[in-house]
Formats: C-alpha cells, structure tokens, sequence
C-alpha cells in the first residue's frame, strides 16, 4: 500500500514535471514565434520606411512632430509609438490595419493622404499585423502630436472625402498570375510599402496621383527635385539596366550606370539597404519589367539655336575645368563611385532641374552598410555664374551623344533658391 | 590538334581582351579621404585652409572632437546652414568621425593676419574681453577656455586664430539669439548671452589681427581647467 502510493505521488510529480516542461517549451516556442514577428515587423517598417515622416530630427524613434511642408501647409507627424496616452498604445492590430488599409483613425477620421495609405492599402493583413506588433515593442514617448497648420480651406478634413473619391483605390495587393513569383513580390514591395509612387508619379494640383500616370515621374511639391518616371527608359526607367546595376543602386545608393541623390538618397539611407538581397532582387526584377521603350525624344528646345550653341561652347570650357578631372573628359567617369554622365538618362532626361542642381547644390550619395564612405561631388553655385551652370549642364546633356536639351541662365537662377532640406 | 590550340589561343587573346577592359572600367577614385571630402573644398579649401569667402571657416588643425561635434550639428539640423545640413544628411557617424579626424590632422599654414578696420579703442575693447573678461557683466575672457595661446584644446574646444572677423563676429551673434547651439550645458550660448554687438565687434575683429603662433595645435585634454561646464568638452 504504502509502495503504491509512493509509486502513485511519483507518477504523479514525474507528470507535473512533464506537465512543466511542455508549457515551458510552448512558451519558449510561443515567445520565439513572437520575437520572430517582432523582428519580421521591423523588416517591413524599414521597407515602408516609416522613420522618414514618423522620426523628428534629434527625435526619439518614432515619436513623430517632423514637420511635413506641403503645398497646403504644414502637416505635423505623428506618434506611433505605444504610448497610452499619445502614441497608438491603445490600438488594437485591427485598428491599425485600417489606417493602413483604409486611411481612417481608429475612430473613424480621416487621414491626410500625405500618410501613403493609398500606397499602403496594398500591404496583406499578416505584413500590417506584424508592423503593428514591432511598434508595440519599442520603447513607448509620452509626446503629445502638434496640430497641423493647413490653410483654409485644407484644414477642412472633409475634404479629404473628395481626394479619396478621386484617387484612393482600397484593396491588398493582387498577384498578377501570369507572372513569377519574384516579380510578383517586387510588386507588391514597390507598390505597397515601399510607396514609390507617392514621388515618382505626377503630383497634380489636387495633390493626388491617378492611377493612369502611375510611376510616370513628377516634381516633388515643395522639393523641386524631379523624381523621374520609372516606366520610361528616358528618365529613369531600368529596362536596359542589368538587375545587378539596380540591386547596387537601390541597396548601397551606387551603381555603375548612375548614383542616388537628392530625396532618393534619403530612401536609400532609411529603407532599402536594410532589404535582404532576395526582396531588392525582386524589385529590380519588377522594375525592369515596368520599364517601357519609349521613342527617341524630341530634340525641341526653346532656346534660340545661336544662344545654344554658345552656351555649349562656354559649356565645354566650364567642364573641361571644373568636372572632366572626375566624370572625365568624354563623361565616363570611375563608376560606381564617380558617376558616368554620358549615357546617363538622369542628366538627358527632359526635365533638366537634377542636373541644374546637382551642379549648383553638389551632394553625397547616402552612406550604406554597402558603401559607408561615399565620394561627394563639390557645389558650384558660389563659383559658377548662372550662365556658366546654363553652359555646362547644355553641354552634358548634348555631348557624347546624349540626347537632351540645351537649358537657360534663367532655369539655373531659378533653382538656386530651391530648399535645400 | 591544331584547331584546339587555335581554339586556345583565340581564348587566352579573348580573356586577355577581357583583362583590359576590366581593368579599363574599373578605373577607380583614389582610395583617400582626400578624394573623398572634395565636395568640401570649394568652400573651405583644398585642405581644409579656408578660402576668399571670409564667412567660410578654415578647418584644418582644428580639434577632431569639435569638427566632429559641428558635422553631427549639422546633420541634425541643430546648427542651421543649408547647403552643410544638405550634404551630410545621409551620412553615417564613423564617416564623419573619418572627415573630422582628416581636417583636424592637416596643417597648412595659417594666412597673414590681416590690418583692422575698426579704430583702436575697440581693438583695445576687444584684447580685454579676450584676455581678461569682464567679471562685472559675467564675461570670461576667451583665452580662460579657448587657451592662453588661442589655439583650443583636445577634444572638443576650437583655436579662435586663422579666423576672419567677419566669420567670427556671425559664430559670436548666432550664438547670442540661439540660432547656434550646442549640447547642454551649452557654455558658449551662457557666453555670448553676456555680449553686446559692440562687444562681438570688438572680440571678432582683435582675434583676427592675432598673429600666427610658433605652435598652432591645440593643447592636450586638461592643460587647464575650465571656469565652467560645458557640454562639448566633457571631463
């Protein structure tokens, strides 16, 4: 009796204790499974590249109050971290996914469309769960959002109704069955959370983007930057571009065909050099596969034929001493570091406002963990005339063959007063 | 037989065709940090020694530590010059360390001082408030933190020579109406809050009539103590 109750309490200890293990082993599992969240959500923040609005300058990560300049005013950014009281700490992963997917606080309200929602309304309910459990893991920062400073009548979210009647199309990202599985992802990160439409498509005056002239290329408001098409082979369409040359590109910001800069740099920096070499992979996959031939420009230009050919010439001069000594002397540069500029269709393009103002405001590429000490190329503007700008940039967009046109002193002078940051 | 070798042969010419070309278009930029900062030099000169342009300061020899802290500024937007806040945006933190260990560790000569155009009373103004201060009105003399000899002190403290007035007496009123800051405590804000315009006249236009001195380094961390704290040069 007394054996069979000892050998009973046994069983039954040896059963706890099993009972023990397993629970700690799914917990394990179970903390392992979240960790692995966690981490997959941050993945996807940075291919989303929400610390670019939603981390101030000196700011705490993710606490938002950048100020965002826009043709309608300014737009303060927001707290997302899980602070209770200011941040999202009391969302729930439904709430946040309908701000992803549908532009609305949880209460309904209506997001400024300058939240790419229309860009994120893309991203599948597993990628904006996991985003949503990544941001309840950082640190939380008690820090009240500023309000906004539209002017009338964009202070008005009611008219945020209109915008969306327009231009925001909601639903997750639809496979295209014809096509791989790679392309099919790079889509999905192209169009989804790595918004790219949101610049490289024309802005109108409504501050909206149609579905027609998606990737077309535009100016950034505010920013005079040109973020060229990304489907015409003129400006920066990728179809006779290797799918290394744009992994380079877009994973440490140089390439043999060309360098990033400007707004893309910043891209680059908070985004996709994070991206693992299958997702950039992917999106160069995709991109290229966007790109269309397009017809030989039309070589029009509004200068006089006389002006233009004396700015060439002064051109010539100007580059021959300012520039040939790195893109040397017939534009080939010492790629990947220092860019080509013949054959390069970010100094062709039809819009010439980059190269003006790369000339005039120079600038490094960003520095990556692929790339982490960039060559800089040096600002002109307090040595060179805006003639002499004029001159040279005609003169790299015609010399070598390349096929743009001549541009005048006053395009130069223009954009001497373009905002720097 | 005499076809592989033929075959051979049209491949080791292909390869070394091949060989050519790469090494052609790999042409690369010299591996330097010289290479690397050009975008600096229209403003501040090839090596760093300043240019024309009085508002743009020489670099070269100045303290690593405080060239550091003045790119981090920059990058931040704490201190406000666009085309600067502009191109170092992207930057990563060992990069700058890199670029401010480069300038701190050229030294070329530095320029002629050049004749004043301010009278001699302020000039006079202007040496007192450098090597004495005012105690009355809370001004410590320059040369309490900046250094006997004016050359500033490792890590973080620049040399005030090889300055022009103009550049000096713009620093000097930036920092009075808080445009220019720096990490808390921010000594020289406290500074310059004590300053009247005539004041930075005077200071900005004496320390650019000083000599080159024999040494221009700065002096090693802790050759003397500061009059206060300052969040630049921590102990």
């Amino acid at each position: 009796m007394g054996s069979k109750l000892s050998i009973a309490l046994l069983s039954i200890k040896l059963l706890a204790l099993a009972a023990l293990a397993t629970a700690a082993q799914a917990q394990d599992k179970a903390q392992g499974k979240t960790g692995d969240i966690i981490a997959r959500g941050e993945y996807l923040a940075r291919a989303g590249d929400c610390t670019a609005c939603h981390t101030a300058a000196e700011g705490r990560l993710f606490a938002g109050g950048r100020p965002m300049p826009t043709p309608f005013g300014t737009i303060y950014t927001s707290n997302i971290t899980p602070d209770p009281e200011t941040g999202i700490g009391k969302w729930s992963a439904d709430d946040f996914y309908r701000t992803m997917h549908n532009g609305r606080f949880p209460d309904g309200g209506l997001i400024y469309p300058a939240m790419p929602f229309a860009s994120y309304t893309k991203v599948t309910r597993a990628d904006s769960d996991a985003i949503f459990a990544y941001l309840r893991s950082i640190q939380p920062v008690n820090q009240k959002n500023k309000p906004h400073e539209l002017r009338f009548p964009y202070d008005n979210r009611q008219l945020i109704l209109g915008w969306r009647t327009l231009f925001f199309r909601e639903g997750e990202f639809k496979p295209d069955p014809t096509k791989s599985a790679e392309w099919n992802r790079g889509a999905y990160l192209v169009e989804g959370l790595g918004h790219c439409g949101m610049c490289h498509s024309p802005i109108n005056a409504l501050g909206g983007t149609s579905q027609s002239d998606a990737f077309k290329g535009g100016l950034i408001p505010m920013q005079n930057w040109y973020a060229p098409s990304l489907t015409s082979n003129r400006e920066a369409g990728l179809g006779d571009w290797s799918i290394k040359d744009i992994t380079d590109l877009l994973q440490t910001g140089v390439s043999m065909r060309g360098v990033v800069y400007g707004p893309m740099a910043e891209v680059v920096h908070n985004s996709l050099q994070y991206l693992n070499d299958e997702d950039t992979r992917a999106m160069a996959v995709y991109l290229k596969g966007i790109a269309e031939p397009s017809p030989p420009p039309p070589a029009s230009s509004t200068l006089p034929t006389t002006e233009s050919s004396l700015l060439i010439s002064l051109g010539k001069t100007v580059y021959d001493k300012n520039c040939a000594s790195c893109h040397g002397t017939q534009g080939e540069g010492k790629p990947p570091h220092w860019p080509p500029l013949a054959n390069n269709q970010s100094i062709e393009m039809q819009s010439a406002v980059n190269p003006i103002r790369m000339v005039l405001n120079g600038g490094y590429p960003p520095g990556t963990k692929g790339n982490p000490m960039p060559y800089g190329m040096p600002p002109f503007a307090g040595l060179l005339s805006d003639n002499e700008v004029a001159a040279v940039v005609s003169y790299i967009r015609t010399a070598w063959g390349n096929r743009g046109t001549p541009v005048s002193a006053r395009d130069a002078n223009e954009l001497r007063s373009a905002p720097l940051n | 037989m005499f076809a592989r070798a033929a075959a051979s042969a049209a491949v080791i010419v292909t390869l070394a065709a091949f060989d050519g070309a790469v090494a052609q278009t790999t042409s690369q930029p010299p591996d330097t940090m010289a290479a690397r900062v050009e975008a600096c030099t229209p403003c501040h000169g090839n090596k760093g020694e300043g240019t024309s342009d009085v508002y743009f300061p020489r670099l070269a020899g100045k303290p690593a530590g405080y060239l550091y802290n003045q790119l981090l500024a920059f990058r931040s937007g704490r201190r406000k010059y666009p085309p600067m806040n502009y191109l170092l945006e992207f930057l990563p933190d060992p990069y700058l360390e890199a670029m401010a260990e480069y300038f701190a560790s050229e030294h070329p000569p530095l320029p002629q001082s050049a004749p004043s155009e301010v009278s001699k009373e302020v000039l006079a103004q202007g040496e007192l408030l450098a090597t004495s201060g005012d105690a009355g009105r809370n001004i410590p003399a320059c040369v309490s933190c900046h250094g006997p000899g004016l050359t500033g002190m490792q890590p973080g403290i620049p040399g005030l020579l090889g300055l022009r007035a103009a550049y000096v007496s713009a620093q000097l009123g930036a920092w009075r109406y808080g445009t220019r800051t720096a990490k808390s405590p921010d000594c020289m804000q406290l500074v310059a809050g004590h300053l009247t315009e005539a004041d930075v006249t005077a200071v900005a236009a004496w320390l650019a009539t000083r000599p080159a001195p024999a040494n221009p380094a700065p002096v090693p961390k802790g050759t003397y103590a500061l009059p206060f704290g300052c969040g630049s040069q921590p102990n």
